[in-house]
């Protein structure tokens, strides 16, 4: 333990779960949300009416690997 | 600092977007423009009288809007509700795909960002770069590879619109359930690191995760909804063109966005490297 003495600021740590969490919480939620519109809108599940974002992602929907229809 | 990863990761992975939609532009459209023609084609065995060039399906192939539309050729109430084109082909392969692949790599690297935020320095006596690099490894297995073993990426006329609410919720299912299971695997190697070392405690590790995800994978119902006459090679180049996709994007992430939060720990005293806590 001798280097903790010698470089008392350098030892590694972790970011504080307190930090990360309100980051997590929100920019997690906004991200899952863009997912789930290129993934999974107007397909298994549909917030907004019609097909215009379904057939607009359509292609990327079927080669990224979503269930398209 | 967080907000740092996770703009870093964001834009690293709005540039691996990029690439992916080079990369399928080039190798993933042929093979959706030949499945569609395939439909097409089998469309028009089905029912002669309905291969009307407003109805050639170039514009788009959802199945549940052509069966309805059969049934009332171009009933002006249809019309009006649903164009035929509601987006063209060309959009589709053009501004569609670049939305829907840069927006969904540029999520990835967001969530990518903040998982990392979590994971380095608890997954393990890593640095910036090797974390990075081990949750793309261990993010493109749980995330991928094993869901698509089971539920593998399918071409236009691949797929009975009907089971489509269930089949999405066997892929999320699938997904989910594997992250989880990487999750607990990494948990365990860490338990079980001073006893057995590093190879050990990670072979043990994998060989939980893979037991786990593989009994999942039996357990949950099969799809088959490949027509039978669909051309082997599409549906092959297909899901190659897919996978190629996600490759690039956890390579790039991976890579990046280690070398980015390298630096963004040495302008920080937060991060710094060399000694260990663990």
């Amino acid at each position: 333990m001798t280097s903790v003495t010698f470089a008392p600021t350098a030892a590694p740590v972790a970011i504080p779960v307190r930090e990360v969490l309100p980051w997590a919480v929100f920019a997690g939620l906004v991200l899952m949300i863009a997912l789930y519109f290129v993934g999974a809108e107007e397909g298994a599940t549909s917030l907004i009416r019609g097909m215009y974002v379904h057939e607009f992602l359509h292609d990327g929907r079927h080669l990224l690997g979503f269930p398209c229809h | 600092m967080v907000g740092i990863l996770l703009t870093r990761g964001m834009l690293v992975g709005f540039v691996a977007g990029l690439l992916c939609f080079g990369f399928l532009k080039l190798v993933g459209e042929p093979q959706v423009d030949r499945a569609i023609a395939f439909e097409s084609a089998m469309e028009a065995r089905e029912k002669p009288g309905a291969g009307q060039p407003q109805h050639d399906h170039s514009a788009h192939d959802h199945s549940m809007h052509d069966h309805s539309a059969s049934a009332t050729p171009k009933s002006a109430e249809m019309a009006k509700d649903e164009p035929e084109e509601l987006v063209s082909r060309s959009t589709q392969a053009g501004l569609g795909l670049f939305t829907g692949v840069t927006v969904y790599n540029t999520a990835f690297g967001g969530l990518f960002a903040l998982v990392f935020a979590l994971a380095y320095r608890r997954m393990g006596d890593f640095d910036a770069r090797t974390t990075s690099a081990l949750l793309a490894i261990c993010g493109i297995i749980a995330v991928y590879f094993v869901p698509i073993m089971k539920y593998p990426a399918n071409p236009p006329a691949v797929g009975n619109p009907e089971t489509l609410g269930m089949r999405t919720a066997f892929y999320f299912a699938m997904i989910a359930i594997s992250l989880a299971a990487m999750i607990a695997a990494w948990m365990l190697r860490n338990r079980l690191l001073q006893r057995h070392g590093g190879w050990n405690a990670a072979l043990m590790a994998s060989a939980a995760y893979f037991i786990v995800v593989i009994c999942v994978a039996l357990a949950l119902p099969e799809v088959n909804e490949v027509p039978d006459a669909f051309p082997a090679v599409v549906l092959w180049q297909f899901r190659i063109a897919s996978a190629g996709a996600q490759l690039i994007m956890w390579t790039v992430i991976g890579l990046a966005f280690g070398a980015l939060a390298e630096r963004a720990e040495g302008s920080r005293n937060f991060l710094r490297l060399k000694t260990a806590r663990y």
